[in-house]
């Protein structure tokens, strides 16, 4: 699918539904504020609930409409269940070619901590850039691309009952046509099938039927593949065990920069725990976690992505996938400081190198410049 | 002369800006470029293809933030719960400090463990020893769990709460649930939180029993609780839980049958595994 863009001073006509909390007192009638703020329709989204997949669509077209110079709405795939899927690409305006951070949330249905993290970072990312200089410079130089739900199918068919809510995988149906799901997060094309994978259509980690054959998969690889590279890191968002894992699921493969990938990861897990005091780990998933094969994180890391993490995020079991809503903030506080330690090394790593370089080419540039007058 | 220098300018600028590409770094334009990537050079070991289900298994001083470890770890907070949870008193694994790990000839394999363990409830900590011995040979027999050193997180009284919830659900109320425990927002009616944690403490049986070193449980949601008639001063319950195997992603569900007094603590009375359901999907229509 060829990914079209919406946003970007284009009206949109439905700006979906506006959500009030408590905003009515006890006479019923709407309080002044509340109805100005209707009227301009600026009512606050609570980034601290979980909120199924039409009110996230509603606030990422809401986001695109009150940032129209910032943020833009791509189009880039379809669901099994021939849903859009949509992520927004966040980055000020810049003449000079810019560099791409990758964050992609619910790839996995139950885990719905995840897409609550990603409205959270774009809430911040966007509350920041005008007041924080790092923050504006790291949006001039990079955009943002992030995926609040990228297995739509799976995240909605959680929500259904309280008989789904444990769905993990997408929802095209197995072979025989009495089975369903894929695991989207083995059915990339790395190493595809070739470890902890099970056979069985009905198993949480069945594969697919060959390397990207999900529709969720192929758009991730079209969209990524075709810029891979712009792309310096490739964050990808799940729960739960509180680890940062790196490349390659498979045992027998290290990845070339394994120590860089350790000591940013070491130092975002260090970020993670001054905030609320909470541990992760950090290491390569066969090491920390389970062997895998077909992973997100490792195909991107195949790409050449050079910073590519799984952040799986609180608790360590006591609630697991059903976190309590009252967590999502402060998991989200600690996950943000993780993630942003690791963009702004990426960011860093590109880009003051060059700003050096170029600050030392202008002062020779001047002195030429002296001489040919 | 105004011509040349601007040529010189746009000249340098175009330099620049291709230096600001390779700045990322030779050190990355690896062995990754290429599709698959380099096998690691000290593990030349070939692995087949859907590799023994079974890991190679650590020996020796292991990394107390790997698996192995952390798998066994696990089994201590399954065993304390087991052993000593309550409707006030749950406990969680907090860290593993070090551990150790050695074949024991013909018979299994030992797991020795500095931990830290703490109690949900009253939030209080505590370092550990634990020792786990995973049997191995055909017949599946139960991992064993002895711990040490923790006499004070297991002295943690909850006595009056829970001669309270007694004396209450021996004859007064009764047990029902209407919700899933946790629901999907990750919330528990407090007057249903003792049951939840109950749960829990019978559902850790289970999971100590079911595990190996291949495996990492934690309950995922109590689906049901429903109090049976008290007998032998025991309040009695069956309750229907969902598990979460970690390494198999998979949700096993089981039935259970179990008593609970405060001099007794939980004792299990029969457990069924519930066949894998698919019902749901079967019906399922796209939304």
């Amino acid at each position: 699918m060829t990914p079209t863009t919406r946003g970007e001073g284009h009206p949109l006509v439905d700006a979906g539904p506006v959500y009030l909390l408590g905003l009515y007192n006890k006479d019923l009638y709407v309080d002044s504020h509340v109805f100005c703020a209707l009227l301009s329709n600026k009512v606050e989204y609570d980034y601290f609930q979980y909120h199924p997949m039409e009110e996230i669509s509603s606030w990422m077209s809401q986001m695109a409409k009150q940032y129209p110079d910032v943020v833009a709405i791509v189009d880039y795939g379809k669901s099994y269940e021939n849903r859009t899927i949509s992520l927004m690409r966040i980055g000020l305006k810049s003449d000079t070619k810019k560099k791409a951070i990758w964050m992609d949330c619910g790839i996995h249905a139950r885990e719905w901590i995840a897409p609550a993290f990603c409205q959270y970072f774009v809430r911040q990312i966007l509350q920041t850039y005008k007041t924080d200089a790092k923050m504006e410079a790291m949006m001039t130089n990079m955009d943002f691309y992030i995926t609040p739900v990228l297995n739509i199918d799976g995240y909605m068919f959680s929500w259904k009952n309280s008989s789904t809510r444990l769905w993990r995988k997408n929802r095209s149906p197995g072979p025989s046509g009495d089975c369903y799901g894929t695991d989207l997060n083995r059915n990339f094309d790395a190493n595809w099938g070739t470890i902890r994978v099970s056979s069985d259509c009905n198993s949480d980690i069945y594969p697919g039927r060959g390397p990207i054959s999900e529709p969720e998969a192929q758009a991730v690889t079209y969209f990524v593949g075709s810029r891979k590279e712009d792309f310096l890191c490739f964050l990808t968002i799940h729960s739960y065990g509180q680890l940062l894992l790196i490349p390659y699921g498979h045992p027998d493969f290290t990845a070339s920069n394994y120590d860089e990938l350790m000591k940013v990861g070491e130092e975002a897990a260090e970020a993670i725990l001054k905030v609320h005091g909470k541990t992760y780990r950090v290491g390569t998933s066969p090491a920390v976690l389970y062997p895998n094969s077909g992973s997100s994180r490792d195909w991107a890391r195949m790409q050449d992505i050079p910073l590519t993490f799984t952040f799986e995020l609180r608790d360590n079991g006591t609630y697991g996938f059903e976190l309590p809503q009252e967590e999502i903030q402060p998991t989200c506080e600690e996950a943000y400081s993780g993630a942003l330690h690791i963009i702004t090394y990426a960011h860093d790593k590109t880009f003051n190198g060059a700003a050096a370089t170029a600050a030392a080419l202008w002062t020779t540039l001047l002195a030429l410049g002296v001489h040919l007058m | 002369m105004g011509l040349r220098r601007a040529i010189v300018l746009v000249a340098l600028m175009e330099v620049t800006w291709s230096l600001n590409v390779t700045t990322i770094g030779p050190e990355t334009v690896s062995t990754d470029a290429s599709a698959h990537p380099e096998p690691a050079e000290e593990n030349t070991e070939q692995k087949e293809a859907v590799a023994a289900e079974e890991d190679v298994m650590a020996t020796g001083e292991l990394n107390p933030n790997h698996y192995p470890a952390q798998r066994a770890a696990k089994l201590v907070q399954h065993y304390l719960n087991a052993r000593y949870g309550s409707p006030y008193k749950l406990f969680g694994l907090k860290e593993v400090h070090s551990g150790n790990a050695e074949e024991v000839a013909d018979s299994g394999r030992k797991y020795q463990l500095e931990i830290s363990v703490h109690e949900i409830i009253s939030n209080t900590k505590e370092k550990c020893s634990a020792e786990v011995f995973f049997p191995s040979g055909a017949k599946q027999l139960s991992p064993q769990v002895q711990v040490s050193a923790c006499e004070e997180i297991l002295k943690l009284d909850a006595k009056s709460e829970e001669e309270a919830l007694y004396q209450q659900y021996k004859t007064n109320k009764t047990v029902r649930t209407e919700e899933r425990l946790p629901d999907s927002y990750g919330h528990i009616d407090p007057e249903m939180t003792p049951f939840w944690h109950l749960s829990i403490v019978a559902s850790s049986f289970i999971m100590l029993k079911e595990s190996t070193e291949n495996t990492l449980y934690n309950v995922a949601q109590v689906a049901n609780i429903t109090q049976l008639a008290t007998e032998n001063d025991q309040l009695k319950f069956d309750c229907h839980v969902l598990l979460h195997e970690m390494v198999s992603q998979e949700i096993p569900q089981w039935k259970l049958l179990f008593t609970w007094s405060p001099a007794e603590g939980v004792k299990v009375l029969h457990t069924e595994q519930l066949p894998h359901v698919h019902e749901f999907e079967k019906r399922a229509k796209p939304n």
